[in-house]
């Protein structure tokens, strides 16, 4: 499965994930703080060239990364062009732009492993609620793992209701799917218990 | 014990899978993913320990860099993007889900049907307009604007939620952790 890490290696792939991840939250803080765009601009500038020294083929990939912000953009645009406080519609929006370019930058030059690693460190103090890190680690390796064997599945059965019906498969679809989960679940957990548990 | 952890991570793998198939048209230029049914499977079919649960490793596995979020999206981000509340209320939607579903003592497909109704629509918008109204600096009227158009497709999504839990009672009693 492909992750968001960035194939392409630049300098930020070999900082620590932690100290990386510390620094994100201060500039997010930051960020937020500034409200007006005379400082906002410049902060939003050093994050572009923070991410434009990854070399053009990274920076179109982290300009690809915000197009789900695009809606947001252009309602909030239109919606401050017609209220007649354009500056404030710009701060808002190059905050943001601004923000998850910056935690995109994170995502991109940190190994999934390494992530796993460290959010589940700051994920911790969870552990009383019955988040044990070893049960962690299974689950994650579980999910990872079930996901290509359902979108597979799902595609058997888009397939087998092809074979037998001229209408589109809509979410009828659905229920197999949902009861195919579950007997992997119960399968799942036979064979894990057959293997000594889950400790 | 492994039970549980089971079907957490396989409902986790589901959510994912149902933001990734091809959307399902219900409402012509209403775009819609079956990802937040997904959610509200979670509650409705586990419960709302188990159901959150799957909702949270799911959410971690997102945020770690899997683009496993409706679209392709994932990664840390999403904190800073406006759907942010979204984010913050899916736990909770399947949590209030799965305890509607299991204290509801009616028929499970019209319980499955009020749980995911009011976790997965009413709860979850609640958290998602004021998530967009903090981060796009609206008042709250002009956020629950924008979420708007979606609550269509989320009220068809709670109705077959309800009627996927139905079938789940149907043909896997035992398997229905909601009413275990």
């Amino acid at each position: 499965m492909l992750t968001l890490t960035s194939p392409i290696e630049i300098w930020a792939h070999r900082l620590p994930t932690g100290p990386k991840i510390a620094a994100l939250a201060a500039t997010t803080v930051l960020l937020f703080a500034l409200k007006s765009p005379l400082t906002l601009v410049p902060a939003a500038a050093l994050v572009a060239a923070i991410i434009a020294s990854g070399g053009r083929r990274f920076a179109l990939t982290s300009l690809q990364m915000l197009r789900p912000l695009l809606p947001f953009i252009v309602i909030v645009g239109i919606w401050h062009l017609f209220t007649d406080a354009p500056a404030e519609g710009a701060t808002i929006l190059i905050r943001m732009l601004a923000a998850v370019a910056a935690a995109n930058f994170v995502t991109m030059t940190t190994r999934l492993s390494d992530m796993i690693t460290t959010l589940q460190w700051l994920a911790a103090p969870l552990a009383p609620l019955g988040l044990k890190p070893r049960t962690l680690a299974l689950a994650i390796a579980l999910t990872v793992r079930f996901i290509p064997v359902m979108l597979h599945r799902m595609d058997a059965i888009r397939h087998a209701w092809r074979a037998r019906s001229a209408r589109r498969p809509g979410w009828r679809v659905l229920m197999p799917a949902t009861l195919a989960a579950l007997d992997d679940a119960e399968n799942t957990a036979d064979a894990l218990r057959a293997r000594g548990g889950t400790g | 014990m492994e039970k549980n952890l089971t079907h957490i991570a396989l409902f986790a793998a589901l959510i994912a899978v149902l933001g990734l198939v091809p959307k399902i048209d219900l409402v012509s230029g209403v775009p819609i993913t079956a990802q937040s049914l997904g959610i509200m499977l979670c509650g409705t079919v586990l419960g709302a320990r188990n159901g959150a649960a799957a909702v949270l490793l799911f959410l971690f596995l997102t945020l770690c860099g899997l683009p496993l979020l409706a679209g392709g999206r994932g990664g840390l981000g999403l904190l800073a993007s406006p759907s942010i509340g979204y984010l913050i209320g899916f736990p909770v939607a399947a949590f209030v889900a799965g305890a509607i579903t299991t204290h509801l003592r009616t028929n499970i497909g019209l319980a499955a049907t009020i749980g995911a109704f009011l976790g997965g629509l009413v709860l979850l918008n609640v958290f998602g307009v004021l998530g967009m109204s903090v981060m796009l600096e609206k008042t709250l009227p002009e956020a629950a604007l924008l979420a708007a158009p979606y609550m269509i497709g989320d009220s068809i999504k709670a109705v077959l939620a309800g009627l996927i839990t139905q079938a789940v009672a149907k043909a896997r009693p035992a398997a229905l952790l909601s009413r275990a």
